[in-house]
């Protein structure tokens, strides 16, 4: 199978302020985030990143995504570096989390295609491109309505419609079903199987189990920024299942403070 | 990819002009709202001065000369009471200082003032016979009747040593034509106005659009797409701009049709004085503004983690914008060597200066407004750099 993601010795630390400092009753200046990460995502599969909140999920999707820079290591999408290249891995990839947000003064249908524009799609193909997934997703209903006066799932569809314009192979979604209702949730999880289906190569970030169990062909469990398993789903939960896994190696690592 | 920065320009034209309340108080507003306030303003004031001419005093006066009473017998500039003892004098004061009664002022004439003027002389190095006015600064109407009292008697004092006379009656000795009154008063007035119209356009725009765009977390999924960072700030800097000169150019116009009624000139003060080759140069020269004051908002705007912020940082640069805006009222401030016309915000103060005076020098314009476009230019690539770094785009 063609390696189309590979993540290779990641490394990302932030300076914390005084204030951080205080807030969280430490005195370490630097905090590092992501440690020497690396893994592997083959052509149309799933591969989940798994972790708790502050585990280094996010961050290292940023530097697939090159919104963030690395301070060691890289990542190959398709080949092209994201240090050396990040423009080309732009066009290669596509990004959705939470905290990219639309602007709501704007409706669904000029949002595709302003986006359509700036990945440089052609009219004709990002029309068709519309019709399907705003057929797809029951967006079409709300095309010319403003992103404002859309509800919270209609928002979250629309901007996953949106950051995949482009029809890209490899797609980066960061907690994709976070404060989503059921529904929306189930329409967004179909979604990514069907891409899964189409060859494509998607890589999420998630703390749902169940989520991870339901689309995920391989997982990397991420605890303080390091990557402390990266294996098959199958071989994963051949003893205990996903959730006990998880437990297990977390109270391993995380040792009393978690016992605690 | 590079009709990226159109697909910006034309998203940020479209967020604004589709935007009915953006529009109203962005470029409607400014230019309507400075033409009826000025407007009013000159109405106000030239109400004042003609209802000075019709005014007409209430004076109780003690002691009236004869010789000034013969004057204003033949053309009295006021309505006059005559005091008679200190009681009578006592109670006007009294009346004058509680703001009650109808009387304005109190004039009090030393006895046999005529004689005593007759007698005096100024080589004596005597006191000259003193005239007491007394009158109630609190009240609009005692300080006219103050002013014109002491006018009237100057004038009387005078007519009586009248050895030569200053500008008779009957000449034109103010040889200003209309050109010049309208420069002066423009070149005066405009520049500093202009600074302030044109800052105040670009922070009602750059920083919701900047600084908004970040606040909202909506510039992070720009950020995502292929487009080149240049082209980002490049297609967010041209679309601010376009849309700074409008909103100055709406204030431009209010000003330059309602200047001459604030300023009372009437048909003297005009803005028909200047050529179509005077605005080219006024456009060319606000251009090159515009761009350097929309990349320095911009600049401040992307380091503010909000709109708030922003506007904060920006308001200090507009005063200090405007105090540049003061130098040409300013003769000492206003200097012409080329090498001034580098420095940015001055140059176009004196550039609008010189095109206002009549005394456009294409030099200095040329200067200005190359430095301008090349400070603009500065700002991008500052811009750029700030769009690419994560410290400064994704700092909470």
């Amino acid at each position: 199978m063609k390696e189309l993601l590979q993540v290779r010795e990641l490394k990302k630390t932030f300076k914390i302020s005084a204030k951080q400092q205080k807030i969280q009753k430490t005195k370490e200046r630097i905090k590092v985030a992501v440690n020497h990460l690396s893994f592997t995502a083959y052509q149309g599969e799933v591969f989940g990143l798994l972790g708790s909140n502050g585990a280094g999920k996010t961050t290292t999707l940023r530097m697939i995504a090159s919104l963030i820079s690395p301070d060691a290591g890289d990542v190959l999408v398709d080949g092209t570096s994201v240090v050396k290249n990040p423009g080309e891995v732009r066009k290669k990839i596509g990004f959705l989390t939470s905290e990219l947000k639309l602007e709501e003064f704007f409706t669904p249908n000029y949002l595709f295609d302003f986006f359509s524009d700036l990945h440089g799609v052609e009219k004709e193909t990002a029309e068709k491109r519309k019709r399907e997934l705003f057929d797809k997703f029951q967006i079409s209903k709300f095309a010319e309505v403003k992103v404002a006066n859309l509800s919270t799932g209609m928002k979250q569809k629309v901007s996953l419609v949106v950051s995949i314009v482009h029809n890209p192979d490899i797609i980066i979604f960061d907690e994709p079903t976070n404060g989503l209702d059921v529904l929306t949730a189930r329409v967004v999880t179909d979604f990514l199987l069907e891409l899964k289906a189409q060859g494509k190569t998607i890589v999420v970030s998630t703390h749902i189990f169940s989520l991870i169990e339901k689309i995920c062909d391989r997982v990397g469990i991420i605890i303080d920024g390091t990557m402390v398993v990266c294996d098959t789903l199958e071989h994963i939960t051949e003893e205990k299942s996903l959730e006990e896994k998880f437990f297990d190696i977390y109270a391993e690592r995380a040792g009393e403070s978690y016992e605690k | 990819m590079k009709s990226n920065m159109m697909t910006v320009i034309r998203k940020e034209l479209k967020r604004f002009f589709t935007d009915r309340r953006m529009v109203l108080t962005t470029l409607l507003m400014p230019g309507l709202m400075i033409y009826l306030l000025y407007s009013l303003m000159g109405q106000g004031f030239s109400s004042q001065f003609e209802g000075t001419e019709d005014f007409k005093a209430n004076v109780q006066v003690e002691a009236l000369p004869e010789s000034i009473k013969m004057a204003w017998e033949q053309d009295a500039p006021f309505e006059y009471t005559e005091l008679t003892g200190a009681d009578e004098k006592e109670q006007a004061l009294d009346a004058l200082a509680k703001g009650e009664g109808e009387y304005h002022l109190v004039a009090a004439f030393p006895e046999n003032f005529d004689a005593e003027v007759a007698e005096y002389q100024v080589s004596s190095g005597q006191p000259a016979p003193a005239v007491e006015i007394y009158y109630n600064s609190s009240n609009t109407d005692s300080q006219t009747a103050y002013g014109m009292m002491q006018g009237m008697l100057d004038s009387y004092e005078s007519a009586l040593a009248n050895k030569f006379d200053v500008n008779p009656e009957g000449n034109q000795y103010d040889l200003a034509s209309e050109e010049d009154l309208s420069a002066q008063v423009f070149s005066m007035m405009v520049p500093m106005l202009m600074m302030a119209f044109l800052f105040s356009g670009c922070m009602a725009i750059a920083p919701e659009s900047i600084a908004g765009e970040k606040e909202r977390g909506t510039i992070a999924t720009l950020l995502v797409t292929p487009m080149k960072r240049s082209h980002l700030a490049l297609g967010k800097v041209i679309s601010l701009s376009i849309i700074a000169i409008l909103s100055g150019l709406s204030s431009f116009l209010g000003m330059m049709l309602s200047l001459p009624k604030l300023m009372g000139g009437g048909d003297m003060i005009n803005a028909n004085v200047y050529g179509i080759q005077d605005y080219l140069v006024l456009l060319l020269v606000i251009l090159s503004t515009v761009l350097v004051i929309v990349a320095v908002v911009s600049i401040v705007s992307a380091f503010a983690k909000n709109v708030k912020e922003a506007t904060g940082w920006v308001t200090p640069i507009m005063v200090v914008s405007m105090l540049l805006g003061v130098t040409s009222m300013v003769e000492s401030l206003c200097k012409t060597e080329p090498v001034w016309f580098l420095i940015p915000l001055y140059n176009s103060v004196q550039c609008m200066n010189g095109i206002f005076s009549l005394n456009t020098d294409m030099v200095n314009i040329a200067v200005t407004v190359a430095s301008n476009v090349l400070y603009a230019g500065i700002g991008v690539v500052v811009l750029t750099k700030m769009f690419d770094s994560e410290k400064v785009m994704f700092s909470k």
